[in-house]
Parts: C-alpha cells; sequence; structure tokens
C-alpha cells in the first residue's frame, strides 16, 4: 500500500467521522459509495473539498466525481495525475 | 373537555449524568468534555448506528437520550416530536462560520438548523408524524404542555416526545419525556418542573 493509499483512508476517516472504521478495515478497490463504506451525498461533498484542500485539485465538472470517488485506488490515481501541492 | 394525559417516562442528561425516570442511570464525570462525554455514552449503550458520529453534538444529545427514554425502539410510529430549546444549534453556527474562512465544511452545514435532529430522531425510526422546535429563552413548561395537548385534541397524534435539549459552551442540558393516555404521572406544569428542576441549577 503506498503512502498515498493510507494518508487518504485516515483522512475519510477523519473527515467523515467515520469513528468506528480503522485503517486496514479499507480495502483500496473497495466502493466507497452504496454497498461498500456507504457514504452519502454530503460525504461526497466533503472529499470534493478534501481533494482541493489536501492536494489543489478543484473539480470543475461533477460528474466525474462518480469515476474519481469510487475507490481508494481511483481517488489514488486521479490525485498522482493532477495534484498541484 | 380535554382529556387526561400522562408523563410516561423521562430521562435528563446533565454535567456528564443521565437520569432515567428521576434514577441516575449513567455517569461519566472522567468526561468534562461534551464530545468524549457522548462517545463514552454511545459506546455503553452498545448501540450500532455509524450515522451518529457524523451529527453535531446538538443532535447527538436528542438522538442518545431518545435511544435511552424508549429502550432503542419507538414503537408509536405516529409518536409526535415537540422540541425545543435557547441557544438554537449556535455551537454548530460556531464552528461552521470558522471553516468558512477558508473552507466551508458541508456537513457542519447540514447541522445549522436545530430541527435537523428531529430529522435524525425521525430516520432513525422511521417516523412521519408532526414535529416541531421551538427556540424560547428558558424552558417553558407550559409551551410543551398546551402544545402537546393540542395535538391530542385534534386527533393529529396519540403519543408525544417532548424535548428540551439545549446546548451553550460545552454545557448541556436535556430533558426528555414522554406523554400519552396512560401513565403513573399526571401531565401538568407543576409535575414538569418537579422532574426538570431537582438537579438542574
Amino acid at each position: 500500500m503506498s503512502d498515498l493509499h493510507t494518508e487518504l483512508k485516515r483522512s475519510i476517516i477523519e473527515q467523515l467521522n467515520l469513528e468506528d472504521m480503522e485503517v486496514n478495515e479499507i480495502e483500496n478497490d473497495e466502493q466507497l459509495f452504496g454497498d461498500g463504506l456507504g457514504l452519502d451525498s454530503i460525504d461526497a461533498l466533503e472529499l470534493i473539498v478534501l481533494l482541493e484542500k489536501d492536494y489543489g485539485i478543484k473539480l470543475t465538472d461533477p460528474n466525474q466525481g462518480k469515476q474519481i470517488f469510487n475507490s481508494i485506488n481511483t481517488m489514488a490515481d486521479y490525485i498522482e495525475k493532477n495534484r498541484t501541492r | 373537555m380535554s382529556e387526561v394525559l400522562y408523563i410516561k417516562n423521562s430521562v435528563l442528561i446533565r454535567d456528564a449524568k443521565v437520569y432515567q425516570n428521576g434514577r441516575l442511570y449513567y455517569e461519566d464525570t472522567k468526561s468534562p468534555d461534551i464530545s468524549i462525554f457522548l462517545k463514552n455514552l454511545y459506546k455503553s449503550e452498545k448501540i450500532r448506528y455509524s450515522k451518529y458520529f457524523k451529527m453535531d453534538d446538538l443532535s447527538k444529545l436528542g438522538f442518545i437520550g431518545t435511544e435511552i427514554l424508549f429502550g432503542g425502539n419507538i414503537e408509536n410510529k405516529e409518536t409526535a416530536l415537540v422540541f425545543g430549546n435557547a441557544a438554537s444549534c449556535l455551537e454548530t453556527d460556531r464552528y461552521y462560520s470558522e471553516t468558512m474562512e477558508e473552507f466551508p465544511s458541508p456537513s457542519l452545514f447540514v447541522y445549522t438548523l436545530p430541527n435537523i435532529m428531529l430529522g435524525e430522531i425521525s430516520i432513525r425510526h422511521q417516523l412521519r408524524s408532526e414535529n416541531i422546535f421551538f427556540i424560547s429563552e428558558k424552558f417553558d413548561s407550559s409551551l410543551f404542555l398546551e402544545y402537546s395537548k393540542s395535538l391530542f385534541n385534534q386527533g393529529k397524534t396519540d403519543n408525544v416526545l417532548c424535548g428540551w435539549v439545549d446546548l451553550q459552551n460545552n454545557d448541556y442540558d436535556v430533558f426528555l419525556w414522554e406523554i400519552a393516555r396512560s401513565g403513573k404521572t399526571y401531565l401538568n406544569e407543576e409535575e414538569l418542573k418537579n422532574i426538570y428542576l431537582p438537579t438542574h441549577e
């Protein structure tokens, strides 16, 4: 697991107040929404804020979100390619 | 003529203590911080409801008080919710305004209305009933009494959960009580004050 993957899991647990969850309980390819972690629409907005705050990425097309926030793997991949910090 | 109503059960939460029907139910005086107190109380109740951790402290107070009052299940899905407080959701408003200086938090914004607490309770117990949230300077027993009575008299409900859930500067005052057509304690202002006042200074 890369440092970015672990960092993302930590940030998600902290930002989304998933207090009953540990880093090692989130699989890299697990769906973040729906049947996986069960995140909701407000969590999606928090993830958009997280991308901008921590990695300087501003999502201009909301439709991108569905693909980017599919899993930790897809988030990490998108961040690697687009981060400005 | 209005019918005779009863206070069926009550819960008080103050100073890291929980009283159920006048008896000490839970105490955690080692946790002066409300967030830690609410987390420990949740664990002690063995509730499994991960959305609890996403709520603001005001909603957590109303939510967990309701869990204790009803033993985790409001059976009567027509139970109306009549709530109120003095400080609205000022604590959360403050936290939210702090985030506005950089990145406004969507999850905090959701809780910048005090009646969101009623939504959380309704979702948890699948209630689609009447609900209202009053803001008044201090606990006003007659306000709760008259409004609840009118719901019964108009045939809008046959069970009411009332709640005074106030939070200001880490200081919380929670009084929840269930009004029904049966019970041991007559519903009147005097009885409400008797239950509310003893541990309240």
